[in-house]
């Protein structure tokens, strides 16, 4: 990789222009997921279980087809039996059977929500109607709902042939638990016997939601040539496109998928439910059939994220240096496997340097609908456990919280716990930010309290394609292939803009479908700034190095006499040229004359990636009265590398600070004992508005990432780990308590403060 | 038995056929192709389908479309003109207070009625106004900010 530009020489990387797609977004023009029509279109609704865990016996849908306007409906059957096999792509585990079976249920339901069949009708009343006329046979089975219940040995099980992966041998016995890891250095009884101060205790979380405001939707349009246009909502349009070929059994180029503007993602929007679906009914309709998810099937029979529960064990001397971590982590996936267990395991140590620890971590299904990816997938809920024990661990041995953290925290040169070694990282840098930060010596007052905690995150690089289009005056069109879910096009113009030496204003960018960008994995894991950001740089020094050659051509010299200096082509010092610069617009012009129009490129797999560490301060006022709380004050400290666009990094802060503390103080699923979700609503399922908060400070620390051409590092993702453990540990430096499970709701807390009583 | 419903869209006089069980969210989209208005929940609890009727803010998802009969309606597509943004929509932009923007039309229409009926709004009473428009991506502080500082130059452009 190429070395990092000083950030002095920046002309347009760090400022802070309009987005591209600005006017659109705030005008109406935009176009989302439910916003696209065709003629003859069919609107699709579906027919979900009404049980957490049954048996399919029959499925009658003549009646359901006699309703006037019903062209068409799907129930198994109508799918194809897809082998197993892990999925590519997308943005947290899983295997095809099951995405498949989560599509469209066969012989089972597995949780209340659960797809069981789909009707296309002329009109949304007419397809409810025949979806009211299904008839279903079920027989009931015991539901299972939480991780105690599905790990104890004579738990019912989800699947009859699920066997626990992982262990040195194959079980006996199926199991709910898919997978088992374990991940250890050092001698863990060693650790803990040296120990002065031990903590131990076990933190649990609920099932949660994204809450991304746009429901799920596409529009599908399949063709008698079996070529088939999907228009949707993802993260990841080549993920919808592999999915679903995978799904129905056809080739990726009989599918072409087009990215609308997406309304929200956070993870959630990485894989199919209803795309497959609609193909079929359009299949067998000969008509575009357009399914919107109403909010309510979003909440039930969408990926929400995994509940946990997390035995932590830590030892530390006296003088704050941990000698020893342990912890026992199950993640609840859902009705198939897949939770995002494997990276709570290798985060959950990750920000500090212990001589010893171990961490095993279990793979759970439960009743509930599959998990999918949340922001950070894993994380919050392995360093709600983590960063409560360092916090408890700081009172104990009355050490400022902050001061205990940079006693222990991961430098230049510590092996991480997941493995390689660190290299400029921002932990230490953000916790000295935080220690010196006016808001970290707020007076404090009754019933008021302060709390710390650290976030961190792996980031990713991965696939990414872009191109460049030079128009005839010189302004450029970037195509690449990354739903732009919070500003990326105006990273992705700012990048182009700096590396042509041309204005912002004059550079386009076009996210395009399937079959107009280049190979371009998932809208996710912190990677698009990064990754597809490197490819645009890559693809914009392709352009110079052709500016170059064309430049030399025009002033017959040999292409290495000539540098791109300052947005110009210009002849190297000594080398005998009558002419002035050439501009990226001067040869524009002449681009007939020296070979025809300009056009650069890049493909990659990114390597280089740099995690991303945070602190958050969060101050709090617990209502005794009610056990309400009230967040007084929210600080956001984090790594970003190099901001490029610095408005949308403390965007990406502020957000993922407000999702955390919606994680830690109001949001849950509540199911009853059959497995019905009961708060399906954003009445009931309240996250936070814009009366519950304070402004979300921020303040972007800047360690250069290595590698990456400008020093980006991934942002969006390490904003939602430390908020759940920086509100708990400010509730209970309020009250006293020592809070584990979240939320921290008002019940539950007026709870706590009633038994403290005594 | 379709009704039949004259109104007032935008500045515009509309004629539509719709069902007694239509919400106006539902002509607007799907009978009006007016699909900057959005729907995120159905239920009146997201206020992404927020519009004026008679300046009145309202959830358009829970007002039945026949209930438009001789109103006045202004959608998120009616706050522009021609030549210039409203100062919300042009503040929203300059504080980069959108990540994906499926709430933003329901903000700007919530956010243009506030300042109608308050011009000097508190930060207290802008939050208070908007708490009935969800935004996930956010955490709210840029919109609060916007929202204010579009209030503060429709003063200063008034005064």
């Amino acid at each position: 990789m190429s070395e990092a530009i000083k950030a002095e020489d920046f002309k347009q990387i760090g400022s802070r222009p309009i987005r591209p797609d600005g006017l659109d977004k705030v005008t109406g023009r935009a176009n989302f997921g439910a916003d696209f029509s065709l003629p003859g279109m069919l609107h699709g609704r579906f027919l979900r279980s009404p049980h957490g865990h049954a048996r399919i016996r029959s499925i009658d849908v003549k009646a359901a087809l006699a309703v006037p306007g019903v062209k068409a409906i799907v129930t198994g059957k109508d799918f194809p039996d897809v082998e197993p096999g892990d999925i590519q792509g997308g943005e947290g585990g899983g295997d095809y059977h099951d995405m498949a079976v989560n599509v469209m249920a066969r012989d089972k339901v597995l949780y209340h929500g659960h797809a069981v069949a789909a009707v296309a009708a002329t009109s949304v009343r007419a397809a409810e109607e025949a979806v009211r006329a299904i008839k279903v046979e079920y027989e009931p089975l015991p539901v299972v709902l939480d991780i105690d219940t599905a790990m104890a040995p004579d738990a019912p099980l989800l699947h009859e042939h699920l066997y626990t992966e992982g262990l040195p041998e194959k079980p006996a016995r199926p199991s709910n638990v898919a997978q088992v890891m374990e991940s250890s250095r050092g001698d863990i009884e060693a650790g803990f016997a040296e120990a002065d101060v031990i903590i131990e205790r076990t933190y649990y979380t609920p099932t949660v939601h994204q809450g991304y405001i746009e429901p799920h939707a596409c529009l599908a349009r399949w063709g008698q040539d079996e070529q088939s246009t999907v228009w949707c909502c993802t993260q990841g349009s080549f993920d919808v496109r592999s999915m679903t070929a995978r799904v129905l059994d056809i080739s990726v180029s009989s599918l072409k998928v087009i990215p609308t503007e997406i309304g929200g993602g956070f993870g959630g929007k990485t894989t199919v439910y209803l795309e497959p679906v609609a193909i079929v009914l359009s299949r067998l309709s000969g008509r575009p059939v357009k399914l919107v998810m109403t909010r309510e099937e979003v909440f039930r029979a969408s990926g929400p994220a995994s509940a946990s529960k997390i035995k932590l064990k830590i030892g530390a001397r006296k003088d704050g240096k941990l000698t020893a971590m342990s912890a026992w982590m199950a993640y609840e996936a859902g009705a198939f496997k897949g939770s995002p267990m494997v990276p709570g395991v290798m985060c959950v140590f990750a920000p500090y340097d212990v001589p010893a620890f171990k961490a095993e971590g279990y793979d759970v299904l439960v009743n509930k609908p599959k998990v999918a990816a949340y922001r950070a997938p894993g994380a919050p809920q392995a360093l709600f456990a983590t960063e409560s024990a360092m916090d408890e661990l700081a009172r104990k041995l009355n050490m400022d919280p902050i001061e205990l953290r940079l006693k222990n925290a991961v430098r230049d040169g510590s092996q991480a716990a997941y493995g390689p070694k660190f290299h400029a990282i921002g932990m230490e840098a953000c916790l000295q930010a935080a220690r010196a930060h006016p808001n970290y010596k707020r007076p404090l007052g009754p019933n008021q309290g302060r709390g710390v905690a650290v976030g961190f995150w792996f980031n990713v690089g991965m696939q990414s394609s872009a191109e460049i289009h030079i128009n005839e005056d010189g302004t450029a069109t970037v195509i690449e292939g990354n739903p732009d879910i919070g500003g990326s096009r105006a990273s992705m113009a700012l990048m182009a803009a700096e590396e042509l030496g041309i204005p912002y204003k004059d550079v386009r960018v076009l996210v395009a479908d399937t079959e107009a960008a280049g190979f371009t994995n998932v809208t996710g894991g912190s990677r698009v700034t990064f990754a597809t950001g490197m490819a645009v740089i890559e693809a914009a020094r392709d352009i110079i190095s052709q500016l170059k050659q064309r430049a030399a051509a025009l002033w017959n010299v040999d292409a290495d006499m000539v540098d791109w200096v300052d947005g110009k082509v210009v002849a190297r010092p000594g080398v005998n040229v009558e002419a002035d610069p050439l501009s990226l617009a001067d040869i524009a012009a002449q681009s007939a004359k020296t070979g025809g129009p300009l056009l650069g490129r890049a493909s990659l797999n990114a390597r280089g990636a740099g995690p991303s560490f945070s602190v958050n301060l969060c101050d709090v006022e617990v209502d005794p009265d009610t056990g309400k709380v009230d967040v007084l004050s929210y600080t956001a400290i984090q790594d970003a590398g190099k901001a490029i666009h610095p408005s949308y990094v403390e965007g990406q802060m502020q957000g993922g600070a407000v999702q955390g503390i919606g994680w830690a103080l109001n949001e849950e699923y509540i199911f009853d004992a059959e497995g019905v979700m009961e708060n399906a609503g954003f009445l009931d399922y309240r996250i936070p508005v814009a009366s519950d908060l304070p402004m979300i400070d921020t303040q972007i620390i800047e360690i250069a990432n290595p590698g990456h051409p400008y020093g980006v590092r991934g942002v969006g993702e390490t904003p939602i780990v430390a908020p759940l453990a920086a509100v708990a540990n400010a509730v209970n430096a309020a009250t006293g308590l020592q809070m584990t499970e979240l939320p921290l709701s008002p019940p539950r807390i007026l709870a706590a403060l009633e038994a403290a009583k005594g | 038995m379709k009704q039949h419903v004259c109104s007032t869209v935008n500045g515009e006089p509309v004629e539509f056929l719709c069902a007694a069980d239509e919400t106006a969210l539902e002509v607007l989209r799907d009978r009006l192709s007016l699909t900057g208005t959005k729907e995120g929940c159905g239920t009146g609890d997201c206020g992404a389908c927020s519009v004026l009727l008679d300046d009145r803010l309202v959830c358009s998802c829970l007002v039945f479309a026949a209930e438009l009969e001789g109103r006045r309606v202004t959608t998120v597509e009616g706050i522009a003109t021609p030549e210039a943004l409203h100062p919300v929509q042009q503040k929203l932009l300059e504080h980069a207070a959108l990540q994906c923007g499926i709430c933003t039309p329901g903000v700007v229409v919530a956010a243009k009625a506030l300042i109608d009926a308050n011009p000097n709004p508190t930060e207290e009473e802008t939050r208070y106004w908007l708490a009935g428009n969800l935004c996930r991506c956010t955490g709210y502080d840029k919109i609060i900010r916007a929202v204010m500082d579009a209030a503060a130059e429709m003063r200063g452009a008034t005064s």
